[in-house]
């Protein structure tokens, strides 16, 4: 790596999205990628993207290199909607403030940028991620193409609950981040929660449902 | 045999937690297979007197004997060496205290004094480094966490103290454990409930560095889903031997009464 984490160069990403090619084709059944671009050169994530599309990849990764509600997100989401891809959106939960090596988005500022590209889905990644989730939750209730992302290492007592208040089993996506014990903490959570059906939205079904068609082997 | 040496009842004053209820620890006890719970009655940590929910805590056991009562102390009031001495006659778990949310020093000379009291009463001291999150604490939940320099300090104040530390992830436990001497840190407990699993899996690497017989087996639930400390444990392979320490074992040791 020779760039920031999130503000990350053209040639980190062009190594990063091979590296996620290749982790695809190895675990042609078990591994998709996300193509991670920078909204900053327009030019270059446009074309990873399509490079992506074309070599089996599922989605595009925005981390936080510039702000969600920027017109630079534009061609972006453009490209993904051209390719069938979502758009998932790493989150500060309420940011209230600028953080030095990022440039963080939170929900609303998500919503905003969905609610201008109605076509596109968009992951809300990661509502356990840390920060005020239920600022996120009552911020995505009412926008139908944003999905919340379960993932992140926190484990709060409610925030399931709320998850599915706010979104519904229908916009929820099960998911890890860094840690699995949390993921799968959540997932048996759910099985005593939910009614199979449910469940099943959740585990795979909402997933199967807005990634491109064929991401899933056997769905 | 599986104790949960981190369990609360009682709302939580921040934000709306399900399941709060006596019941629904009992209820959740029975589903996730858990014999023994130490509760901490969670409303008296925010009260000016958190000695006034510990009467809560007895009638429950009185109830529910697989809940032992986590007792909490203010060692700032007048007479708060009373509530440590019914909490060893009673058979209370641990007496517990959150300094920081009392508004008096973590590391000072009352916190010093209930070490001590404890460490001659034979009972564990119980302290939570925090309960939520600092990223997502509600603006006027201003409480610092439990410093490290606080578990060390206290350790160091009384050589028969032990200490039950529960909420602390894996830099906090590290600081402490290496910053104390084999026979302090011997002293010392750490609930899983904060701790990460894989792939990062601190918990594989303090199990290994400082020893599994350090750690036992909490939940923090309702505030957080119990299934976390099943499900970080459940991704180890670990020794039968090992896992029933954690599970159970680790906490009977730290439980055993030893005042003189």
């Amino acid at each position: 790596m020779t760039s920031p984490i999130y503000f990350s160069s053209p040639a980190d990403l062009d190594h990063a999205n091979e590296v996620q090619r290749t982790l695809q084709r190895e675990h042609p059944t078990r591994i998709r990628g996300y193509v991670a671009v920078n909204p900053n050169h327009t030019t270059h994530a446009v074309a990873e993207i399509a490079r992506g599309a074309e070599a089996g990849m599922i989605g595009v990764k925005l981390a936080a290199s510039r702000r969600a509600t920027d017109p630079l997100l534009d061609p972006v989401c453009d490209a993904a909607q051209r390719h069938g891809m979502p758009v998932l959106q790493h989150i500060w939960q309420h940011r209230r403030r600028e953080f030095s090596g990022q440039e963080a988005s939170d929900a609303p500022e998500l919503c905003a940028l969905a609610e201008r590209h109605p076509e596109v889905n968009f992951l809300l990644a990661h509502i356990a991620g840390g920060g005020d989730w239920l600022h996120s939750l009552h911020a995505v209730r009412d926008v139908a193409n944003v999905y919340v992302d379960l993932s992140g290492s926190g484990v709060d007592g409610g925030l399931l609950e709320a998850c599915l208040a706010a979104a519904g089993a229908e916009r929820l996506l099960w998911g890890c981040d860094l840690t699995i014990d949390t993921g799968w903490a959540k997932l048996r959570r759910l099985e005593y929660l939910l009614p199979a059906a449910d469940l099943e939205l959740i585990r795979w079904r909402n997933a199967a449902r807005i990634f491109p068609a064929g991401s899933f082997p056997d769905e | 045999m599986r104790i949960d040496v981190n369990a609360f009842v009682g709302a939580y004053p921040w934000r709306k937690v399900p399941a709060t209820g006596p019941n629904d620890l009992v209820t959740a006890m029975d589903r996730l297979a858990i014999d023994t719970a130490w509760v901490t009655h969670l409303p008296s940590v925010f009260w000016r007197d958190p000695g006034e929910g510990n009467r809560f805590l007895y009638e429950l056991a009185a109830r529910e004997p697989r809940c032992r009562p986590v007792v909490s102390v203010h060692p700032g009031l007048l007479h708060w060496e009373e509530i440590v001495d019914e909490a060893t006659r009673l058979g209370a778990a641990a007496v517990r205290a959150d300094p920081t949310f009392y508004g008096i020093a973590a590391d000072g000379g009352e916190m010093r004094a209930l070490a001590r009291q404890c460490g001659d009463a034979g009972i564990p001291l119980a302290m939570s480094m925090r309960f939520e999150d600092g990223r997502q604490r509600h603006p006027n939940d201003r409480a610092e966490e439990l410093p490290p320099w606080a578990v060390r300090a206290l350790v160091r104040s009384d050589p028969r103290v032990r200490i039950l530390v529960t909420h602390a992830d894996r830099a906090f436990i590290e600081e402490v454990h290496f910053g104390s001497t084999p026979s302090e840190a011997a002293r010392i407990w750490w609930d899983i409930c904060w701790v990460w699993g894989p792939p990062e899996d601190h918990l594989e690497t303090l199990l290994g560095t400082i020893g599994a017989e350090r750690f036992v087996f909490g939940t923090g639930q309702p505030l957080r889903l119990p299934e976390n400390a099943f499900a970080k444990l459940d991704l180890l392979d670990l020794d039968t031997a090992v896992r029933e320490a954690i599970d159970a074992g680790n906490a009977m040791k730290l439980s055993e009464n030893r005042s003189r």
